[in-house]
């Protein structure tokens, strides 16, 4: 039954989204990390998202075409720059009396939850609905 | 779809069809909300059904010989892209709301054909049975 491909998609969907709130927590947690060098501080990881065809038990291409999961290439870091605080009295610090924190920035991480956490919730509901269809054409006739 | 379906049930096992394989492109939209550069597509269902079914203006081409292309099911898998509301920065073109208000009247359409193939069962049912079953 085609109705199964959406079970496929959307799980890829949800799949996607859980990871994105994992880096989103990582990177939440990660906010107030130092390091003694600029190279070792903790710098924002962000997902990178692809759209992926699922020809699943279908041996014709052009079906191929209607059920697109997504998959993730990937976990990026941010390049942005890294803040240096004059603290000359933490061990961290260097030399100079230096020391490097991350470069996450908690309000674009909560904006990344909220949106990780609606997409998600819109995978569900679209897994919940199709799953109602399917009970109901199990009913056939009845 | 064999013969004895269409001829029991009509157009409804087509339809029936057509709502999941447009259900799947919906779903599909719905997961790559955030892909960058993913193109919303829908099926254009009124085509899709008329060029399926032959009850469109033009005539449905057959298949003559083994081995050609079945016009019908090349025509239900056609799938149109949609034409984004809001330009977005990453080039992706889905609408949530939009893909969320198709999906479940894609749902509802879905429901809808199947009961009008349950009340031919129960027709059929009473037929057969003389209204005793």
């Amino acid at each position: 039954m085609s109705l199964f491909k959406i079970f496929d998609v959307a799980g890829s969907g949800m799949a996607a989204q859980s990871l994105r709130l994992n880096t989103v927590a990582s990177n939440l947690a990660n906010a107030d990390s130092v390091s003694g060098t600029p190279e070792g501080a903790y710098r924002a990881k962000e997902p990178l998202f692809a759209a992926v065809q699922k020809a699943i038990g279908s041996a014709k291409s052009a079906d191929a075409d209607s059920a697109v999961g997504v998959q993730v290439k990937g976990v990026t870091e941010s390049q942005a720059d890294v803040q240096a605080h004059y603290e000359p009295g933490n061990p961290m610090a260097d030399a100079t009396g230096y020391v490097y924190g991350s470069n996450v920035n908690p309000i674009d991480e909560l904006v990344n939850m909220i949106t990780a956490s609606r997409s998600y919730q819109n995978n569900v509901e679209a897994m919940n609905t199709t799953k109602q269809l399917m009970l109901k054409t199990l009913d056939l006739g009845k | 779809m064999s013969s004895i379906n269409d001829n029991l049930f009509g157009l409804h096992t087509q339809a029936l069809d057509m709502w999941q394989k447009r259900s799947e492109v919906l779903a599909s939209n719905l997961a790559n909300a955030d892909t960058p550069g993913y193109l919303a597509r829908d099926v254009d269902f009124k085509k899709a059904l008329a060029s399926a079914s032959g009850t469109g203006s033009n005539l449905p081409m057959t298949i003559t010989q083994q081995g050609q292309i079945d016009p019908q099911a090349q025509a239900a898998k056609k799938l149109a892209y949609r034409t984004p509301t809001q330009p977005s920065m990453d080039g992706n073109t889905v609408d949530t709301q939009v893909e969320q208000a198709n999906f479940a009247a894609n749902g509802v359409h879905y429901q809808a054909s199947l009961s009008f193939i349950t009340a031919q069962i129960h027709m059929l049912r009473t037929a057969i049975t003389g209204g005793q079953g």
